[in-house]
Parts: structure tokens; C-alpha cells; sequence
């Protein structure tokens, strides 16, 4: 006997039903953002999935067009999906292990602004160039 | 690093930029179960956090809960949490033996004496003076009143010390019980498994380091964050028990299929854990993902608590099928029901499974 002899049937995704709760969700958040501008955040690692119905999420929400990679303590995959203002973000250690995994409702994604800190420790950076090489 | 540079610092200095420690404190709100909203709150509370010391004692245990925090799947962040900890005594990772080992357990105890956190696998075995263990020549229970006395906070890693676990088991040769059992005047975390999921251990320092005090627990001193719900409220096969399909054996259709294991002994209802969410080895999946009931391993007793296999509500004997008989042969039947009912909810009496109103009804 080998293992093609086990017969495994993979059950529809979609019959489960735990999209469909989250996919209710995504639609409030997106409707207090239409209607108020509220972002909102939900950590997809807290809630149940199969494993088909969280590559079935992924096939639902499908890709949009705009899409951005962070290198920082790991790599970070932002995208938006085909839905605006609904964006998958997911953030990986350095051995590439998840390590929080979002769905994101806002114009833009909090951890693609500038940070002030940031900003400021550059400008810094900036001067100090320019300072030796006057 | 000092005793008062903060993690914020700590990063900065190594070239960390602002973005990425967001991007840390996101992971952190995952890992401590919280909204992902509170990140920004994590990143305020961490630039005062400040290093806390902590002695971990191992008792009457099998190291598997060592064994678990040690394989957690996640080793940047929680090497970055660990910097932030002092671990000053822990007798299975730490290089020094001996004397040394002891020394520095003491060493510890008496600088951040009031001020330490107290980490405790394995139960605490009473019988005989407590004899059944010791280190170094003392016994558990002398060794936990000791270092029980200066903890700010005693966290039970395990379902031994947290409600006595496998020693405790009937018929308990070495008179086992939980650190709770002991020691009355601390506050006890109870982070209960056997082994507890490892991002739950760092999850509670990580809270604890974050915020400087001790999570929300519930009545059974877990923190409410991981064991807020049972696996059956969070499990992904649940939308297959609403539906009241079940799996009767482990190769039927049903199991194929992927339906719910409540027939075949889930003890996922009863049971108060975070797998079914969290995960383990690398989020690859839980036991019920692999197949097999949850075995209610992060509930006191759960050893004692009947088979793995006997389905949580149901007496051992098949009382629907005796049922269906005597409805087709009258009375007559009926009455011999009620006499295997009556043998049934002995034997379940005596094998301590949970009985329901149903079943007392005898249906």
C-alpha cells in the first residue's frame, strides 16, 4: 500500500464558513472607513482557519495594484488587495518564520509612513554629509 | 546592557530604525494575544520597560516545558526578549554546575530580592518530608518557600506546577501538588499545557516585561489572553460540529472529510488553550489539524479524567443504539435500558467521566 492509496479529500473551503465571518468583518471595517475614515486591524494568527480556507481568504481578496516589500528584522509583504483600502501585511523574521500576519483597512498602511524618528536620524545623517564635504 | 537602558534604546543604539521596532511591537501584540490596535501602546509602555530578573526553578517535571520554550518557533523575537530578561538560574540552560550554579541562585535572590520574576516547572512533592526530589540536596518545597519569598510574581510553566499535572495523577506515590498549593501570599500565573504552547511562555514575559505587572487571569489563574476560550470555540472544524457532522472513526468518510473528532473523544469543549490559533512547531498546525482530539491537556486532572477516546458527554456503552431496540420491542427493553444505564453511570462514576443531565436522564 502506498500513500496514493489513502484516499484524502481535501473538504471545500468554502463550505466551512469561517471566510465568510471574516470576509463580514473586512466590510464593516471598510464601511467605517468609507464613512468616518477608521482604520482598522485584524490579526488574522487569532482567528480559526483551515489551511485551504486561509489560501481560500488569500484567492478571495485576490491582489491589487499596488504592492511594497519592508527589510527591517526581517523581511515585511505589503500589499493591497483587490479590494482598496483592504491591505495584507505580513511580517517575517529573519529565518523567514510569520511572525504577525494582518489585515490592515486604511488609505495607507501605518508601518509604510515615514517615522518621525526616523526622519529626523536622516536628516542628521544628511548634514553630517554635507558637512564633510564642504 | 544596563539595568536601566530600556529595549527602545537598546535597538536604537544597534542601528534598529523606528519602523522596525513598530514592526516588533506588531509581532509582540500577536504574540501577547492582543488586539493588533495596542502595537502603538506596547511601543509607549516598552520605552520604560526596564530588565527584570528571573530565577526559573525545574521540580518534579520531565523538561519538556523547557524543552518547549526552547524549540519556540519565533528565535529573533524571543532573543530579543531574552536579552531583555536576566536569566539568572536555570539549572538545565545555564554553563554553571554545582556550587556555582546554587551561588548564583542565590547571588540573584538577594540583589533583586522583591523584584525578581519566579519561574516554576514540575509539581512540588510533599510525601515522606518531599523527598521524592531535591537539588542539591533540598528538597523542592524548601527550595520554592525559599525563593517564593523574595519573587514579585511566581509564573507555574506547565501543567504540573500549575495544578500538579502526570505526578499528581492517580494514585499521586510522591504527593505531588502545584506551586498554588504552597505558596498563598504571591501572585501565580498559571500557564498550563503539557508542554504550554511556547510563544504563550514569552508571550506572558513579554507582557510582563512590557507593561510591569501580571496579565488578566481567569479563575484558574491562567492568563485570559491565551486560555479566554476553549479550543472548540476557536477550533476551524467547529463550523462541522454547528452542522452536526462528525468523524465516528478515525478512517471513516467523516474523518476524510475533515469533520468535527467531538465523537471520537475531542476534549476541545472542556479544554481552555490557545492552539487552535497560535499553533505549533512554526504555526504547522495543532493535533486536531493532524487528525486526533484535543486531549485537554492545559485542564486540572486531565490524566484522570477518562479515556482520550470516550467522547466528552457520553457514557461508555452506546445508549442510542439500546435506546433505538427498545422504542421497536416496548417495554420490556425498556426496562433492561434503565438497568444498563444504571451499571453505565456507575461505571462512568467510576472512571470520573463528566457526566451531563442527559445522561443522569438516562436518554
Amino acid at each position: 500500500m502506498s500513500i496514493q492509496d489513502i484516499q484524502i479529500k481535501v473538504a471545500d473551503a468554502h463550505s466551512i464558513g469561517n471566510i465568510n465571518a471574516i470576509l463580514n468583518e473586512i466590510a464593516t471595517h471598510l464601511g467605517n472607513l468609507v464613512a468616518r475614515g477608521d482604520n482598522a486591524l485584524i490579526d488574522l494568527k487569532s482567528l480559526p482557519f483551515s489551511p485551504d480556507e486561509y489560501e481560500g481568504l488569500r484567492a478571495m481578496l485576490g491582489r491589487g495594484e499596488v504592492t511594497a516589500r519592508l527589510d527591517s528584522i526581517g523581511d515585511s509583504e505589503i500589499y493591497e488587495t483587490h479590494f482598496p483600502g483592504v491591505w495584507w501585511v505580513t511580517h517575517y523574521n529573519v529565518e523567514g518564520d510569520i511572525v504577525a500576519d494582518l489585515i490592515e483597512i486604511a488609505d495607507v498602511p501605518a508601518i509604510l509612513h515615514s517615522q518621525w524618528e526616523d526622519v529626523r536620524t536622516g536628516l542628521g545623517r544628511l548634514r553630517n554629509i554635507l558637512s564633510q564635504s564642504e | 546592557m544596563s539595568e536601566h537602558e530600556t529595549l527602545e534604546q537598546r535597538l536604537s543604539e544597534q542601528g534598529v530604525s523606528r519602523r522596525a521596532f513598530l514592526k516588533f511591537c506588531a509581532a509582540l501584540a500577536t504574540m501577547m494575544a492582543l488586539p493588533p490596535s495596542s502595537a502603538s501602546a506596547i511601543a509607549a509602555a516598552l520605552s520604560q520597560a526596564k530588565r527584570p530578573s528571573v530565577i526559573w526553578l525545574s521540580f518534579q517535571e520531565c523538561t519538556g516545558c523547557t524543552e518547549s520554550l526552547t524549540r519556540s518557533h519565533s528565535p529573533t523575537l524571543e532573543s530579543l526578549i531574552f536579552d531583555m530578561i536576566s536569566l539568572d538560574y536555570h539549572h538545565t540552560l545555564q554553563a554553571a554546575s554545582g556550587h556555582a550554579a546554587e551561588q548564583a541562585r542565590d547571588d540573584a535572590m538577594k540583589a533583586f530580592y522583591g523584584k525578581y520574576l519566579l519561574l516554576v516547572d514540575g509539581s512540588i512533592p510533599l510525601k515522606d518530608g518531599g523527598v521524592y526530589s531535591t537539588i542539591a540536596g533540598r528538597t523542592n518545597l524548601d527550595m520554592l518557600e525559599e525563593a517564593a519569598k523574595g519573587a514579585a510574581a511566581i509564573v507555574a510553566v506547565g501543567s504540573c506546577a500549575a495544578f500538579g499535572g502526570l505526578p499528581n495523577a492517580q494514585p499521586n506515590p510522591t504527593g505531588a501538588v502545584a506551586v498554588s498549593d504552597i505558596i498563598k501570599d504571591k501572585p501565580i500565573v498559571n500557564i498550563s499545557g503539557c508542554p504550554p504552547i511556547p510563544a504563550v511562555i514569552t508571550g506572558v514575559l513579554a507582557h510582563y516585561l512590557t507593561f510591569g505587572e501580571l496579565p488578566a487571569l481567569d479563575e484558574l489563574g491562567r492568563p485570559k489572553a491565551f486560555y479566554g476560550e476553549t479550543i472548540h470555540d476557536r477550533c476551524y472544524r467547529r463550523p462541522f460540529y454547528d452542522q452536526g457532522k462528525f468523524a465516528k472513526t478515525f478512517d471513516d468518510e467523516g474523518a476524510r472529510n475533515g469533520w468535527c473528532l467531538y465523537e471520537l473523544g475531542c476534549k476541545g469543549p472542556t479544554t481552555h488553550n490557545a492552539c487552535a490559533t497560535t499553533k505549533w512547531n512554526g504555526g504547522a498546525g495543532f493535533p486536531i489539524e493532524a487528525g486526533h482530539g484535543c486531549i485537554g491537556c492545559s485542564e486540572p486532572k486531565f490524566w484522570d479524567a477518562g479515556s482520550f477516546y470516550t467522547p466528552l458527554s457520553a457514557p461508555a456503552a452506546d445508549v442510542a443504539s439500546i435506546s433505538q431496540a427498545a422504542a421497536v420491542a416496548g417495554a420490556g427493553a425498556a426496562l433492561a435500558l434503565s438497568a444498563t444505564d444504571r451499571a453505565k453511570r456507575q461505571q462512568v462514576q467510576q472512571s470520573r467521566e463528566k457526566l451531563t443531565l442527559e445522561d443522569l436522564k438516562g436518554n
